[in-house]
């Protein structure tokens, strides 16, 4: 049974494409056949997070309007086979995604694949509100910073009002993504700690994601970081997220990178 | 800044967690009020039609909150029986407050 996850936030920045990217990555490398499915039309990034960039032929809306095919429209991933991108148009206009016509393709891909993932934009607009409609599961990206968990906690009052779940009286399963973490601010008291994010926000932990040099890196080379280096902090916390959500129960831990030598005490301070 | 600043300064993250739980607490309350509007249109929608053919998307429900007045305006477009006579009103609008005093909308 295909499973649609919405990774979105309200705010911007929060890391919603690294997330999309790493997640659908790591499915897939769990053996499931996922696709990544870029709503952020006219601000498309997923594909050049993901390395694909180039092989962009046709997009979603191409495939809403019928003027392509589904099959013509995915990439296939080169390094993960069973890892699908369904970019967003970069050059149209949000309302060319029609509802009708996203939950047509929905249906198509429900057949196609294990997990569809929605990496949705910014805001709470038209464009926010199609890409969490079809969902069955939601991973709210929060950032440990007021703004951004303000703006979580509104995108979790949309996720149970206004998608086709909430309208059946349904409950939308939900989960924190607390990225860019660093767990020695918040014990030093000038972070909020997880645990005030999840009272705050009252919707179950899928993961932290530590703050890391390695998510950067990945997006310059256009890898998702479970790809780009899978020993690394932020893919060790991205793989088990990736099996929490399917059903696997593992204590949450905060991942921390290989510890910097001598070197790395001298002269890496002055990236902090 | 001077050296009892530096002793004096505050964790910062307390703070950030204690102003989120007072602003999620108010922003709460307004949003579950839009869908008391939902719910409140829906409801009165459901009685005018018991009396009359009215068109579902004809109903209009607004609510303003401040702090000294708050306002509840409720606009129902009635459409003209067959036969009416040009110059009938085709709108009726009401208000009404929780408050004593009193704003027509």
């Amino acid at each position: 049974m295909a499973k649609v996850l919405v990774v979105t936030s309200g705010k911007g920045g929060v890391g919603k494409t690294t997330s999309t990217a790493a997640l659908g990555a790591a499915l897939a490398q769990q053996g499931k056949n996922v696709v990544v499915v870029d709503f952020d039309v006219g601000l498309r990034n997923l594909d050049l997070v993901m390395g694909a960039e180039r092989r962009v032929v046709y997009d979603l809306i191409n495939v809403v309007q019928g003027d392509a095919k589904l099959a013509q429209a995915l990439i296939r991933d080169k390094r993960i086979d069973n890892l699908c991108l369904l970019p967003a148009s970069q050059t149209r206009d949000k309302d060319a995604l029609t509802e009708d016509g996203v939950a047509r393709v929905m249906e198509e891909l429900k057949e196609k694949f294990d997990w569809i993932i929605c990496d949705s934009p910014a805001g709470i607009e038209r464009g926010a509100q199609l890409a969490m409609r079809h969902a069955d599961v939601a991973v709210v990206v929060t950032n440990p910073e007021v703004s951004s968990v303000r703006d979580s906690d509104r995108i979790i009052g949309m996720l149970d009002s206004k998608t086709l779940k909430a309208e059946r009286g349904e409950r939308m399963e939900k989960h924190l993504l607390l990225t860019r973490y660093d767990p020695l601010r918040a014990e030093r008291g000038d972070m909020l700690k997880v645990d005030d994010v999840l009272e705050i926000l009252s919707i179950p932990l899928l993961g932290i994601i530590p703050e890391s040099q390695e998510v950067l890196r990945a997006s310059n080379i256009g890898q998702p970081v479970t790809v780009s280096n899978i020993s690394s902090a932020p893919a060790r916390a991205y793989i088990d997220a990736a099996k929490r959500l399917q059903g696997e129960t593992l204590v949450v831990t905060i991942p921390a990178d290989r510890r910097a030598g001598l070197f790395g005490k001298l002269f890496g301070r002055r990236a902090a | 800044m001077n050296i009892l600043s530096l002793f004096l300064k505050r964790n910062t993250a307390p703070v950030a967690r204690e102003r989120l739980q007072i602003l999620l607490a108010h922003e709460r309350a307004v949003v579950g009020g839009s869908d008391l509007v939902a719910v409140l249109r829906e409801e009165i929608l459901a009685v005018i039609a018991k009396h009359m053919q009215i068109d579902p998307g004809a109903v209009r429900v607004k609510m303003d909150r401040n702090q000294s007045l708050s306002t509840l305006e409720v606009e129902v477009d009635i459409p003209a029986p067959s036969g009416a006579r040009p110059g009938d009103k085709p709108a009726e609008t009401a208000a009404e407050d929780e408050t004593p005093k009193a704003k027509v909308a």
